[in-house]
């Protein structure tokens, strides 16, 4: 036989006889596990979920779920496949074992893989001070139960929201509040909303649009305490400019942890941002060579991007997990040269305020902004960033049918600013700085985040040459 | 029924809105927002949606309930 | 005389019932320079970025035809000028106008935004419709699936739904056909026939523009039930339309609100009569009319392209620079069987898998009323199909309409066995 020959009849043999275990059964999870058996995989295929549902949708949580329209638990996600899946919902994974390949439950089963997929996302990073946390009335939103528990306290009808971190989350969370009438308050500790993803100058629009809804937008203020009363309840919170706020539901919405600890001593490159993988979703080991058993995707997996000088992005969006979860799929099944690899163009929405905002590429990868069409003040326009000259994200409000063209001027790393469109011109079309805070400034945690290497995660061991 | 909408294809063209504005809803000039779980006896006129999206950004599951009773 | 380009060919009359030959030649060049310096563009690709791409304009007025403009280039220009009426109206202005006129008419024609369901409530008014035309039919052995079927419905729809009133269909009806008559883009708009056409073309513009301001002015005076009255009346967001604006849209909307419609139902009969095989799954599987529309429209697209856009700046694409101020073509009719997007494009295929065909255009100028024409459409072919008993096409090709862009046939003469219930 010859040596072709020889790996056809292994990935065959894979495909017909192999072990995949896919731990983190949402949307990243799902997908892998229906592209594996479109892909001809035929062997044994275990899901691990600790949520107890089947997998479910995340965004419309914070949108036609918190105003009311839809239950929570009309978020189950769409099925195109049967998966003839072992699914292990309710049970998180507790470890993993390289060696003997074999993910820990928390039920004490140990579950052989010979292929592993990891997409166990992230989760909302709670209220720092326990005691504040768990009274009554203190919320995070992340799952479909956070959701329906919020749900249910709006609908209570409070006398005032305090929403703690202006990011998308916290902002669609504002943005209903008013929908549905309620007083609300932001809390920020940035200069502006949605600074972190997108910069200064897009943010003080979206402060803008938030005070024209009746928000009580408060930035450049931490909170520094949560007050509940006698009966547990949550009444109160002080800000660091020395203001209380009076509110009786609170969303600390302080962005993501990742969800690596059941990874710990695997061996893995995982840390703060995530698990490194290459662009082809393999799993990096803690001293950077790519494993060829294990694979990640979705928010929880971080990959040089070729368009983006090769730093590792992190990207906490749906279309990410999606995409990634494909390549990811595939990838598990095949052989070189047949890899995909996960060149996504990062693109995300959020409908807040009556408005739809857009974005394609890497926004705090820039460092210029220019207006390119329609009017700030209708807030109907969009808006391109750059840097060194060239295109690298755009941002559209109520303008997505515009936002194809910018995309193919980022994949072509097409020159910045842009040429002026025919119509419809902004009154200035001055590129300025986007404003974006410097690595490192606490804000609302983007949710594509470049992630360079930080120094304190180094954990590799270091060999010394040999002679 | 399960459906999806991929809202990063969407481009707000509404067409989904205008045949079944009780499945999908704009918030708005142009984000749409809709019921990811519409009764199934909606079938007809999401599927007109799902035909009628001129970006094909709505996804119906080709797999209702069959799976879902599996070991969970 | 130089030979002819592939575009040039593809407009004579002569290849109306067939010009996917010379769109297959024309794809070979995807943006295609005419001797007139119109930019023709075939391919999908090319069509879907400039249709998303800010440069260009769809505003008729800044049009400038650069480079040599060969004889023909100037009628082009009075032609297109003749059939558009001065004031601009959706389809040929860009934003922020055209962005606010079409959010002021879209919430007249389809209700307020909460609860935008005017047109699917037309459904069991369009069942009615098309039953009645079919039951006409009962004893003949044989029809005219357009003036029989094809036409009546969609006039009767639009014109009550602006406010026009039916009994007017006559004298529109007859002007529409004069000015489509004259409308020529192709190496025949230079004979003395398109030339005495293009003057009555002209009048008859004219005369359908006074029409309407009349009927406007009416509403104005007098409110009444329909579109154009509540828009005149409308104070809203948006400000007041301007009533030249408002003539020139709804010149528009009545015209495009039947004439591609009718052309799809005339195409979607021949083109199953024409596929005995889809025919028959139709009739097995009557929910693929869904799909099916779909597909139709893809395989025989009722505005095979669009005129009225140009370069403001110079545009690189696929190879080639338009020049500011050229006039751009986009041949949705071609994109639509471009083999790097669609497998086996010539093939008609109703179940069609990722069928993002651009038969209704695609950014800011989609179709304004695509989901009428769609109801129509599905309502109408599938009940043809249901219940006419083995109909045969009598001429194949049929004959053909003289317009390019709005291609259809003239009539589809259909023998049939009779009509079920
Ligand atoms: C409220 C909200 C609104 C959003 N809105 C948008 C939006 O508008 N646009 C956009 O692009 N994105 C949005 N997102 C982000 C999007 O939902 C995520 O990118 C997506 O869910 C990522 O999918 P994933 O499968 O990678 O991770 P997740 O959805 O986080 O799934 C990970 C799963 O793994 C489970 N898990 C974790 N650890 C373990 C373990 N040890 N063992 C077993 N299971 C484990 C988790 O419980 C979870 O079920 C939103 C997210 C939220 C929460
Ligand atoms: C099968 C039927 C139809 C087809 C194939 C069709 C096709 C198209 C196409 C391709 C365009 C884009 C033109 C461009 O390139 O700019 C368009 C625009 C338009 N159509 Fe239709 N159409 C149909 C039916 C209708 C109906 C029923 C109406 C009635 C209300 C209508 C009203 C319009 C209007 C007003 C525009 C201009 C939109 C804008 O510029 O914003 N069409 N149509």
């Amino acid at each position: 036989m010859t040596l072709s020959a020889t790996l056809a009849e292994l990935v065959r043999d894979f495909k017909a006889n192999g072990r995949i275990v896919v731990v983190g059964a949402s949307l990243a999870g799902l997908r892998a596990a229906e592209t594996l058996r479109g892909e001809g995989f035929a062997g044994s295929l275990t899901i691990i979920g600790d949520e107890p549902y089947e997998p479910y949708d995340r965004p419309p949580l914070s949108k036609q779920v918190l105003k009311g329209w839809v239950p929570a638990d009309h978020t189950q996600l769409p099925r195109f496949r049967e998966l003839d899946a072992d699914w292990r919902l309710g049970v998180a994974a507790t470890g993993l074992d390289r060696a003997t390949r074999q993910v820990r439950l928390a039920d004490g089963e140990q579950v052989p893989f010979d292929r592993l997929l990891i997409a166990t996302g992230t989760r909302a990073r709670q209220w720092p001070n326990p005691a504040e946390a768990a009274l009554d009335g203190v919320f995070s939103l992340r799952s479909r139960d956070d959701a329906a528990r919020l749900r249910q306290a709006l609908a209570d009808g409070p006398s005032r929201v305090l929403v703690i971190g202006a990011g998308f989350i916290g902002s669609e969370v504002a943005s209903i509040c008013r929908d549905l009438d309620i007083p609300v308050t932001v809390a920020e500790r940035g200069p502006a909303p949605l600074v972190g993803a997108l910069g200064g100058v897009i943010g003080e629009i979206a402060a803008q649009m938030q005070r024209d809804h009746g928000v009580d937008l408060r930035c450049g203020v931490g909170v520094l305490s949560l007050e509940g009363d006698a009966g547990g309840h949550v009444r109160r919170a002080r800000l660091s400019d020395g203001t209380t706020i009076e509110a009786d539901v609170v969303l600390a919405s302080l962005g993501s942890i990742r969800n690596v600890e059941w990874l710990e001593g695997a061996g893995l490159a995982a840390g703060f941002w995530g698990v490194g993988c290459d662009a082809g979703g393999r799993a990096f080991d803690i001293n950077g060579v790519a494993t060829d058993t294990i694979y990640v995707a979705g928010d929880v997996a971080r990959a040089p991007h070729v368009l983006y000088e090769y730093q590792f992005l992190a990207m906490e969006h749906w279309d990410n997990a999606v995409f990634g979860a494909e390549v990811a799929a595939h990838n598990m099944v095949s052989l070189e040269p047949d890899y995909y690899p996960h060149l996504l163009l990062p693109g995300f929405w959020s409908g807040q305020f009556g408005v739809n905002i857009k974005s394609v590429g890497v926004p705090p990868f820039g460092d210029e902004i220019v207006f390119m069409q329609g009017s700030v003040e209708e807030r109907r326009f969009a808006a391109a960033y750059g840097r060194n000259g060239r295109i690298v994200a755009a941002v559209t409000f109520d303008h997505g049918k515009w936002l194809e063209y910018y995309a193919r001027l980022i994949e072509q790393s097409a020159p910045f600013p842009p040429p002026p469109p025919g119509w419809d011109r902004p009154d200035v079309m001055m590129p300025i700085p986007a404003q974006f805070p410097e690595p490192g400034v606490p804000t609302a945690v983007p949710d594509v985040v470049l992630t360079g290497h930080d120094p304190n995660e180094r954990r590799a061991e270091f060999r010394p040459r040999s002679r | 029924m399960h459906i999806v909408v991929d809202l990063n294809r969407c481009q707000g063209y509404a067409q989904c809105v205008f045949l079944t504005h009780e499945v999908f809803r704009l918030s708005g000039d142009e984000a749409l927002t809709y019921e990811p779980n519409p009764d199934d006896a909606r079938r007809l006129q999401v599927q007109r949606a799902a035909a009628a999206c001129p970006v094909q950004a709505i996804v119906i599951g080709r797999l209702d309930g069959a799976e879902r009773s599996e070991r969970s | 005389m130089a030979e002819e380009t592939p575009w040039q060919q593809a407009l004579r009359y002569a290849n109306r019932a067939n010009p996917y030959p010379f769109y297959t030649e024309l794809r070979k060049t995807p943006v295609a320079r005419q001797p007139d310096g119109t930019y023709v563009v075939s391919t999908y690709r090319e069509i879907l970025a400039l249709l998303h791409d800010p440069r260009v304009s769809s505003d008729v007025r800044r049009i400038r035809p650069g480079g040599s403009a060969a004889a023909g280039a100037d009628q082009d220009d009075e032609a297109i000028k003749e059939v558009i009426s001065l004031e601009p109206n959706i389809i040929t202005s860009d934003p922020p106008e055209h962005d606010r006129d079409r959010r002021l008419l879209t919430r007249h024609f389809y209700g307020p935004q909460d609860s935008p369901h005017r047109i699917c409530d037309l459904e069991p008014e369009i069942r009615r419709i098309v039953a009645g035309l079919l039951d006409e039919m009962r004893g003949k052995t044989r029809i005219d699936a357009v003036d029989e079927f094809a036409y009546p419905l969609p006039v009767t729809v639009i014109s009550k739904i602006l406010g026009v009133p039916l009994e007017d269909e006559p004298h529109f009806h007859a002007w529409i056909e004069t000015a489509l008559n004259a409308l020529d883009f192709g190496p025949e708009a230079g004979s003395p026939e398109i030339q005495r056409q293009l003057e009555q073309g002209r009048r008859s513009v004219e005369d359908f523009e006074k029409f309407m301001a009349a009927l406007i002015e009416r509403y104005a005076e007098q409110p009444g039930t329909g579109m154009l009255s509540a828009v005149v009346h409308d104070d809203g967001r948006e400000g007041r339309m301007s009533e030249g604006v408002l003539v020139s849209n709804a010149l528009l909307l009545l015209f495009a609100g039947h004439e591609t419609t009718v052309n799809l139902i005339a195409h979607s009969v021949l083109t199953l009569l024409r596929h005995p095989d889809a025919l028959e799954k139709l009739r097995r599987r009557p929910e693929l009319i869904v799909p099916g529309v779909e597909e139709l429209l893809r395989f025989e697209s009722s505005v095979q392209f669009w005129h009225t856009r140009s370069a403001v700046e110079d545009i690189e694409i696929a190879g080639t620079t338009i020049p500011k101020g050229s006039p751009i073509f986009l041949v949705y009719g071609s994109g639509n069987r471009d083999p790097d997007r669609f497998d086996n494009p010539d093939e008609l295929d109703l179940e069609r898998p990722d069928n993002q065909h651009l038969g209704f255009s695609q950014g800011i100028h989609y179709c304004f009323g695509a989901p009428l024409a769609r109801l129509e459409v599905q309502i109408a072919v599938s009940e043809f199909v249901r219940r006419v008993e083995n109909p045969r096409l009598v001429a194949d090709p049929p004959p053909y309409r003289h317009n390019q862009i709005f291609r259809g046939p003239r009539h589809v003469l259909v023998d049939i066995d009779g009509v079920r219930d």
